[in-house]
């Protein structure tokens, strides 16, 4: 009886998400930092998964990051978002799918808004119109890229070719989930899990081998914040925070986080290297930090792709110990060499942090 | 160690499993009622000094319980001893001589 009501009181907690077609925005920012992600996700989606993923190259910015910087006014960011929804529309798709947790954030209010004030919603039509002749209609769907690979951790798995496991004692792996604040905090019911329990990324870890780790500061924020960030003055707060996060898991002894937001995974690693040179310390184990990964990159590496296709030779935290855990063969003479094997020169090393 | 131009912030983060209890356990001694405040502040709404010097007996009761003794030390200071937070406590709980009961225990580490 008491599973039973938990079984139903959990059902409050998922969310709709369509099987497949889906239109599919990118990030203004992902590509920087993390290169393969976007591309791994519409490789696994179509390639693995057969499903049909659109992408239109009109698409712009969603005008998230201006807008939480408070360098543009809402009503200009849902005009954007109306373009936006405009070519979904002559697309010809319905179900709305962004790589940013911003974008899905900026997304999910823009619309929340309208449906309270329709007015707002009949003024932005008009000023689409007015600015481009255009015209749309609102998605039937929106689901953040993680959702959708969360949908399919299961199909991932059987075709898995590694398991989240150490490959010398057997054991799970101990993952940190790292869910991006814009995913459930702002609008809880859109996420799955909400914002008490999200269980997007735990999800995919469980059913790839690994074990989540639970600790303290597990849903405090990593401290990006654009306002934070963007103002250098204020960058010693915007690492405070990571900082938190760090000593609060370190005690757990983490073999990797694995996130789901474009800032999340880039503070959390480029940090560890600042932090290593202020204060000496590092998280992992014998002088390396701890790998943080964006759920593409993990899903394709327990697919069995090659890691510097993936793009993990442009994290500042080595990933070489996560992979020996898992049992990944890599080259480690080609981490640095770019297209056709060509010598692109290596990188400087810190003073602290092991990298290679 | 690198200058970025920014630096890290102290942790406000507490670790009860190293914090130091040793006042609290002092306190408990005197006054066991300590653990049974709820934090519902009605205390400190009360207190007439807590405008005035910051102090504020719910406060005192939670770093009590955190292990922050200097914050405790600053506030203790500036009550009076008016005993107008023991009379609005719904548990019932001698604040009065819960302060009381903390000079005490300063006083006697004072005087060592």
């Amino acid at each position: 009886m008491i599973y039973q009501g938990k079984k139903r009181i959990w059902a409050d907690y998922q969310k709709e998400i369509p099987d497949d077609h889906w239109y599919y925005v990118r990030s203004c920012i992902r590509q920087n930092f993390f290169p393969a992600s976007e591309k791994m996700f519409t490789e696994i989606t179509r390639g693995v998964l057969g499903k049909d993923i659109y992408e239109n190259p009109s698409h712009t910015t969603c005008g998230g990051i201006a807008y939480h910087c408070d360098t543009l006014p809402q009503e200009t960011a849902m005009t954007v978002v109306a373009r936006q929804f405009a070519i979904m529309t002559e697309s010809g798709y319905e179900n709305l799918c962004p790589s940013c947790i911003t974008s899905f954030g900026n997304y999910t209010e823009i619309l929340e808004t309208w449906r309270e004030f329709p007015e707002l919603e009949t003024k932005i039509r008009e000023m689409l119109w007015k600015a481009c002749r255009r015209e749309f209609r609102k998605p039937k769907y929106l689901a953040h890229s993680s959702d959708l690979i969360y949908k399919f951790r299961n199909e991932i798995a059987e075709k898995a070719k590694f398991r989240l496991v150490d490959r010398e004692t057997g054991e799970p792996l101990r993952i940190v989930e790292h869910i991006g604040c814009h995913y459930s905090k702002m609008f809880p019911s859109k996420g799955v899990g909400g914002a008490e329990y999200p269980y997007v990324l735990a999800g995919m870890v469980e059913s790839w081998g690994g074990s989540v780790v639970d600790y303290p500061e597990r849903r405090h924020c990593c401290g990006f914040g654009f306002r934070q960030y963007f103002v250098k003055a204020n960058r010693g707060y915007c690492v405070s925070n990571t900082h938190k996060k760090f000593e609060s898991m370190e005690p757990y002894h983490p073999d990797a986080i694995v996130t789901n937001c474009p800032g999340c995974p880039y503070f959390l690693d480029r940090w560890q290297y600042v932090i290593s040179e202020q204060t000496g310390k590092t998280y992992g184990s014998n002088g390396y930090g701890i790998p943080v990964l964006t759920y593409e990159e993990l899903a394709g590496l327990v697919l069995g792709y090659d890691p510097w296709d993936l793009g993990l030779q442009l994290h500042q935290v080595a990933v070489e110990p996560l992979l020996d855990k898992i049992g990944v063969e890599y080259d480690p003479k080609a981490k640095y060499l770019g297209v056709d094997r060509k010598n692109i020169m290596r990188p400087g090393l810190p003073t602290v942090l092991k990298c290679c | 160690m690198m200058d970025f131009g920014f630096s890290l912030s102290p942790s406000s983060t507490i670790n009860l499993d190293k914090a130091d209890l040793s006042l609290l356990r002092k306190v408990r001694a005197l006054e066991p009622d300590v653990d049974i405040c709820m934090a519902c502040g009605s205390c400190t709404a009360s207190c007439t000094a807590g405008p005035f010097t910051g102090m504020s007996v719910r406060k005192v009761i939670n770093d009590l319980q955190r292990g922050r003794a200097t914050e405790i030390g600053k506030m203790v200071s500036g009550c009076m001893l008016c005993g107008k937070c023991t009379m609005v406590c719904p548990r019932g709980i001698n604040t009065r001589h819960l302060i009381l009961s903390l000079w005490r225990v300063y006083d006697k580490e004072a005087a060592r």
